[in-house]
């Protein structure tokens, strides 16, 4: 099987025949090449997703931890102090499986509610055929998307955890006088909460999350243990040993040039996101009763 | 069989001593027990061995950071960046395929592509690059009193780094640092999922641990266990470095040694 010929650039129509770097040129504008490109699509869009979900999941746990009915805080302490003593890894292996079953099994209770036998039968997990994820007769595309799903949710899980405590230490860093001024005001609760915490603790909470986000991209590769083909899964594939016999473009093993070529993917990823990040936490900390602010007051006097 | 029996045939499986087939089927509590902390072992070895040498590497390079000469600086800078700004799972994979290269050159280097050497060396210069930021940053935030005294008395080169610099370093770092080695610990996980393979199936916890969640396709047992051995490997490392922290701080006043509290890091 030999691959279509690449259509990007009209010398590739015999690679056998050009070398160098029109060779170079054709090879990675194979459709396969094409497939690498698309899956760093899949990374930002992990990361566009899961970074506002995450958000949330973080904000209602430091919420919840901060409430005054026990168990709600209970809850709320416990989900950000589990994730803390444990591997990350392990949550997501263990969250991905659980999460698919959960849904399954949540599924199999509204669907087949006459179904008599038990569903976890020794080694195996049995639903009835209407309540599987996706349908059997799913096409190929459903499955993608419903394990890319599960994987979104499960870094949402793991890094709401990690925001819920960022969040949970802001809210705590909030001079407690400005609390105090809102209830002398009179406002409940509710209104000090929203109006008054919420507000301020943004700029407490910035240098945490900056750091989250950092970890979150350097989290992205992970998505491979979760059996979403994304980069790491096609650098592999790319990378392994070609013979002639099953493309226009034999070449040995690759594998470490294209990981090189990932790490420095990462490398400029990181570096753009630091930058971005500064100019926020600078435009962020203007006017601000913080030392930054301060720094900036100072500077901009002299 | 008894759960002794199967301590004595898996209790140190994970470095090939013991019964050479994992378990197939009906699965007790007691194997996968015993099998993920048998699996643990790996865990230690990885992190306490690259803790301990990174360390020096970490002072080495932070020591090169803080440098007037850009000579030292800047390989230093290039190292923590390399380092810290890349996945630790990419570092993993990258690794392994030079050194599965590196293979061809010299069959001395043939024990680089197994993990016990190859993925300890990734995690030694991992956990440099990252302690190195931390020791900097320590070294950054000496009270200039400090140096100003050890200028007064005289003190120069070495002797002065010896007895003022490092001291003061190491007990501004050490809660941080603490921190370091906890999460070190955690990534030691991602060793057999990216890419050194498991040889005759020694593999470390999180290996065994997806083993038995692959095999039962139940997952609500293998990865509590795996995560009740790492809250207690946490308590040990929060333990024992708590002890250091105290022998570091044990000029000051009881109230001013920092508190050692454990932040997140997550994945490197």
């Amino acid at each position: 099987m030999s691959e279509p010929g690449a259509t990007i650039f009209s010398f590739c129509a015999d690679p056998s025949s050009i070398d160098g770097f029109e060779w170079l040129a054709c090879y990675l504008t194979t459709a396969k090449h094409l497939s690498i490109y698309w899956s760093v699509g899949t990374v930002l869009l992990l990361l566009a997703i899961t970074a506002p979900v995450a958000l949330l999941f973080g904000f209602g746990g430091a919420s919840a931890a901060r409430s005054r009915v026990w168990p709600v805080s209970i809850i709320g302490r416990s989900y950000i102090a589990v994730v803390r003593g444990v591997p990350d890894i392990a949550f997501f292996l263990f969250f991905v499986i659980a999460l698919d079953q959960f849904f399954e099994y949540l599924r199999h209770q509204v669907k087949c509610p006459d179904w008599d036998m038990p569903i976890r039968q020794g080694n195996d997990f049995v639903v009835c055929a209407a309540a599987k994820l996706p349908l059997g007769n799913a096409p190929q595309w459903m499955h993608e998307v419903y394990g890319f799903s599960l994987a979104v949710l499960t870094f949402s899980i793991v890094f709401g955890a990690f925001a819920a405590n960022v969040l949970y230490g802001a809210m705590r860093a909030v001079p407690r006088g400005q609390i105090e001024t809102a209830e002398a005001y009179g406002m409940t609760q509710r209104q000090t909460f929203w109006r008054i915490l919420v507000p301020q603790m943004w700029v407490y909470a910035l240098p945490g999350l900056s750091n989250l986000w950092m970890v979150l991209i350097k989290a992205t590769p992970l998505l491979f243990l979760l059996g979403v083909e994304d980069i790491v899964y096609w650098a592999k594939e790319l990378g392994s040993t070609k013979t002639s016999k099953f493309t226009d473009y034999p070449h040995g093993d690759w594998r470490m040039w294209y990981f090189a070529g990932l790490l420095v993917f990462y490398l400029c990823f990181t570096k753009v996101s630091e930058a971005v990040l500064g100019r926020i936490s600078r435009r962020l900390s203007r006017g601000q009763a913080t030392a930054a602010g301060e720094a900036q007051r100072k500077a901009a006097l002299s | 069989m008894t759960c002794w029996d199967v301590v004595q045939d898996y209790g140190l499986r994970s470095l090939g001593i013991g019964e050479r087939l994992l378990p197939r089927s009906d699965f007790t509590l007691c194997q996968q027990v015993v099998l993920i902390g048998s699996g643990m072992l790996w865990n230690i070895y990885f992190g306490a061995i690259a803790l301990a040498a990174g360390f020096f590497l970490a002072i080495a390079t932070a020591v090169a950071k803080a440098h007037h000469n850009p000579l030292l600086r800047k390989p230093a800078d290039a190292f923590v960046l390399l380092f810290r700004g890349s996945p630790l799972f990419i570092q993993f994979f990258f690794a392994y395929f030079a050194f599965l290269n590196l293979k061809s050159v010299s069959p001395m280097l043939d024990d680089l592509s197994s993990a016990w050497l190859g993925a300890l060396i990734v995690l030694f210069l991992n956990t440099s690059a990252y302690s190195a930021e931390i020791f900097y940053g320590a070294l950054m935030s000496i009270p200039k009193g400090d140096n100003e005294a050890a200028d007064a008395y005289g003190m120069h080169g070495f002797s002065r780094f010896r007895r003022i610099t490092l001291p003061t370093t190491l007990r501004l770092a050490w809660p941080a640092y603490t921190n370091e080695a906890i999460f070190l610990f955690h990534s030691t996980t991602l060793v057999f999922v990216s890419g050194f393979p498991a040889q005759s199936q020694r593999g470390d916890a999180l290996y065994y641990a997806s083993y038995f969640a692959d095999k039962t396709f139940n997952p609500f047992v293998p990865y509590p266990i795996l995560a009740g051995y790492f809250i207690l490997l946490t308590l040990t490392v929060i333990g024992l470095f708590g002890i250091v922290n105290r022998r570091l701080n044990r000029h000051l006043p009881r109230e001013n040694t920092p508190k050692i509290r454990l932040r997140p890091n997550l994945i490197r």
